[in-house]
């Protein structure tokens, strides 16, 4: 697999007046060309930072250390000038609320003319019109609606513009940050269906971030599971959902209400503040398994089959587990005040 | 415990419309402006101790007719039958002291608190509202009572947080608890855990679970979310622009989903499972607006299993050649375009309609663009709809078979308003493909 984009020991920590949140704390991900990797966490978990952290997109106040490596170039530390000249062409992104993307005072076909007109000034108005409309009918936007105004679009239909905009620059990496979530279940899945053919019809890279392991079961090649700032495990979608190594994993799946559901599941607790994360393993709280070695030291990533990582002690080192280390610990008890 | 079959709630031909208001002119010369049927004759009824789902996609009617029930909005027509008053006709007065009875839970618990009053405050406001205790104490013990009730415990630690300082589900646990303090029957629940991560979805859906155990009380639990309904709900009524499009135990909707809208809800539930893939059959477009629905059934536009009597129209060729054409080249496009001219003519609920050439084309063009369209995707169900293509004169004329309306009818144990399962609907279907085309 050919990397089209490598994540490297990256952190991303912002200040509060509480203290420093360590937002995304040393997260390597590798994401093939042509393919789809699942990003997904709950709330808080640092997803979204992870995502906007890629692209450079990060607010005022937050900073950044690590490596991004696009095309061998490292985007972190990179000039706000050249990150503004790859957004785009290079790296595209796809937000969670088309309304508020759209400049409601502009018709589709001039979103489309500035967004071209920005980074390929050497096209002219026809060919302009030409890769739009092309763009557009295969997002399933009829070429009669290039004239209207974004007012004019239903919520699926916005988002395909969305969609199309940001590929009608041939982009090698989209990230599309929750790009479902405020839309109906069967327009989700026809949005769902596009994305995951972004590969047949486009050629474009896809970092899909998501709280819904539905959506990545069914939409992706690899999935990424993020919790506290880390990613606690890493794979080819089908296997970690069939056999997930991170108790993290597996609790997160017995806790999503699918059709299948015979019985309600929940994990005890809330995900941790980033200011002062639990020590050791952040999952150690709420963690059914959790051993006497977990609170005790920082994890190590472990690669229990070739394709796939790990961030739990349950997968060893065992060299690095001191004795008496994988003893059962005790749970301290969680109220139910405390979960979220 | 209450008798299983005793009717809490009975809806009957119950309709909310809302008029868009007319442009100034129309206004000026007295023209009432159109309506958006949100609810469009729906019947139903809400047994005591029972959870209704009531399912749909956004713009469905379902928060609507939610609304409706509790008087929240007016009704147009049909009756709301609540232990037996008619909330429909009560005085704003009677329908107050009602609402004791009848509490909702809203979908977003950020907004539904008010971020300047406290927990207690907050959860403590229906019983000032209410006149049912004035003394301060009285209040923080019963504030008290409800915050542990929902898990909120020990409630001192909450009573005086503001909503700020609380996580989204200790929010909707607040909400619920601000619900209950008055013991209700009914509790109307509008999205109530959409908005929470998937972990916590779980624990409210088991909080109100138990409540309804220990307090007797009815749900209506109105969700977009099929999957959580599945668990949650002893009936599902599924809404599609206004209606109920089917209606029955939870058990059969989800084993043998009957209405074609039924089967690509669940279809497109995103799952858990690895095995599974998006289906690429699913139906096209959006929920259309309910102020323009469409003839004869709502869906048939977006539906797979379509046929001769289920309202094909003007409109519907509309959207046919939008589609063809977003796959079309640009010169293909263009010349089509041109020879059809504006598509907004097409743009009217009519089940026959003159289709004029521009640009020098002939009605012969017009028929072979239809022809063309017809070649390209023949199993398309708009084409059983066609009842014939006259030329006239640097035109064509096109015209539909006359729809059948849709009627709520049982089928099994379950009750559905679709054409597949109605016999009158399918026996003038086949009458009409014997006529030979004149």
């Amino acid at each position: 697999m050919t990397a089209v984009l490598e994540v490297r020991d990256l952190r991303v920590w912002y200040g509060t007046a509480r203290g420093s949140v360590r937002a995304v704390d040393r997260v390597s991900l590798q994401i093939g060309a042509g393919s789809v990797l699942g990003l997904v966490g709950e709330s808080g978990s640092g997803k979204s930072t992870l995502g906007r952290g890629i692209l450079g997109l990060l607010p005022d106040g937050a900073r950044a250390d690590g490596e991004v490596l696009y095309k061998g170039r490292n985007l972190v530390g990179m000039s706000q000038r050249e990150l503004r000249r790859m957004r785009g062409p290079e790296l595209g992104l796809i937000f969670q609320e088309p309304m508020t993307r759209l400049n409601p005072l502009l018709r589709i076909e001039d979103h489309f003319k500035e967004t071209l007109e920005q980074h390929e000034s050497k096209l002219t108005d026809k060919e302009i019109r030409r890769r739009s409309l092309d763009t557009l009918g295969r997002m399933g936007i009829p070429p009669t609606r290039f004239r209207q105004y974004p007012h004019e679009f239903s919520g699926g239909m916005r988002q395909r513009i969305m969609i199309a905009l940001a590929l009608v620059l041939r982009p090698s990496l989209l990230v599309a940050d929750e790009p479902t979530t405020s839309l109906d279940v069967i327009v989700e899945a026809q949005i769902l269906r596009i994305l995951a053919d972004l590969k047949e019809n486009f050629d474009t890279a896809l970092l899909l971030i998501t709280h819904n392991l539905g959506i990545v079961a069914e939409a992706c090649d690899r999935v990424a599971v993020m919790y506290a700032g880390q990613i606690s495990e890493e794979g080819p979608a089908r296997d970690v959902f069939a056999d997930p190594k991170h108790p993290y994993t597996r609790e997160l799946l017995r806790s999503t209400i699918s059709l299948d559901t015979t019985e309600l599941h929940s994990i005890p607790g809330a995900p941790p503040n980033l200011i002062s994360p639990p020590s050791g393993c952040r999952f150690h709280p709420r963690c059914p398994d959790v051993m006497r070695v977990c609170p005790a030291k920082d994890p190590i990533e472990t690669q229990p089959d070739p394709d796939r990582r790990v961030l739990c002690w349950l997968h060893g080192p065992e060299t690095e587990i001191p004795d008496g280390g994988t003893a059962p610990a005790e749970r301290a008890r969680i109220a139910v005040a405390e979960e979220a | 415990m209450s008798k299983p079959d005793e009717v809490l709630v009975s809806v009957r031909g119950l309709k909310t419309h809302y008029s868009i208001r007319g442009s100034f002119l129309d206004r000026l010369v007295g023209k009432t402006g159109a309506a958006v049927r949100a609810v469009d004759d729906v019947s139903l009824e809400l047994r005591k101790g029972e959870v209704l789902g009531l399912v749909g996609e956004s713009g469905s009617g379902k928060t609507t007719l939610g609304r409706t029930l509790l008087g929240l909005v007016p009704a147009t027509e049909g009756t709301v039958e609540f232990e037996g008053q008619d909330i429909t006709r009560l005085s704003e007065h009677d329908r107050r002291l009602l609402r004791r009875r009848m509490q909702i839970v809203f979908q977003d618990p950020h907004a539904s608190l008010n971020p300047a009053m406290t927990i207690a405050q907050a959860v403590g406001h229906p019983l000032e509202i209410h006149g049912l205790a004035h003394d301060r104490d009285d209040i923080r013990a019963r504030v008290a009572d409800a915050l542990e009730r929902v898990g909120l415990a020990p409630a001192e630690q909450f009573m005086d947080k503001f909503p700020s300082d609380l996580s989204g589900g200790q929010k909707q646990r607040a909400v619920i608890a601000r619900a209950i303090i008055l013991n209700p029957v009914l509790l109307v629940a509008d999205e109530p855990v959409s908005m929470l991560d998937m972990s916590v979805r779980a624990k409210i859906l088991e909080l109100m679970l138990a409540l309804k155990h220990d307090f007797d009380l009815t749900y209506l639990y109105i969700t977009h979310d099929l999957a959580t309904a599945k668990f949650f709900c002893d009936r599902i009524a599924i809404m599609y622009l206004g209606r109920i499009v089917e209606i029955g135990p939870s058990e059969a909707i989800y084993a043998d989903p009957k209405h074609p809208y039924t089967q690509a809800l669940l279809r497109a539930i995103p799952e858990p499972d690895p095995r599974r893939t998006i289906p690429r059959d699913l139906p096209r477009g959006e929920v259309p607006d309910a102020s323009r629905p469409p003839l004869g059934c709502s869906f048939h536009p977006r539906c797979p299993k379509a046929f001769e009597v289920c309202g094909w129209e003007a409109r519907d060729l509309k959207e046919l050649l939008e589609r063809r054409w977003a796959g079309l080249d640009e010169a293909g496009f263009e010349a089509e375009r041109a020879a059809v001219g504006p598509v907004e003519e097409l743009d009217v609920p009519k089940t026959r309609v003159r289709l004029a050439a521009h640009g020098g084309a002939q009605g012969a063009d017009l028929r072979g663009i239809l022809e063309r369209a017809r070649a390209a995707d023949p199993a398309e169900p708009f084409w059983t709809g066609v009842r014939q293509v006259q030329d006239s004169n640097g035109a064509i004329e096109v015209e539909w078979h006359d729809p059948v309306e849709p009627r709520l009818l049982p089928s099994g144990s379950v009750e559905v308003e679709c054409h597949l399962y109605d016999e009158a609907a399918l026996a003038e279907a086949a009458r009409r493909r014997q006529i030979p085309h004149p």
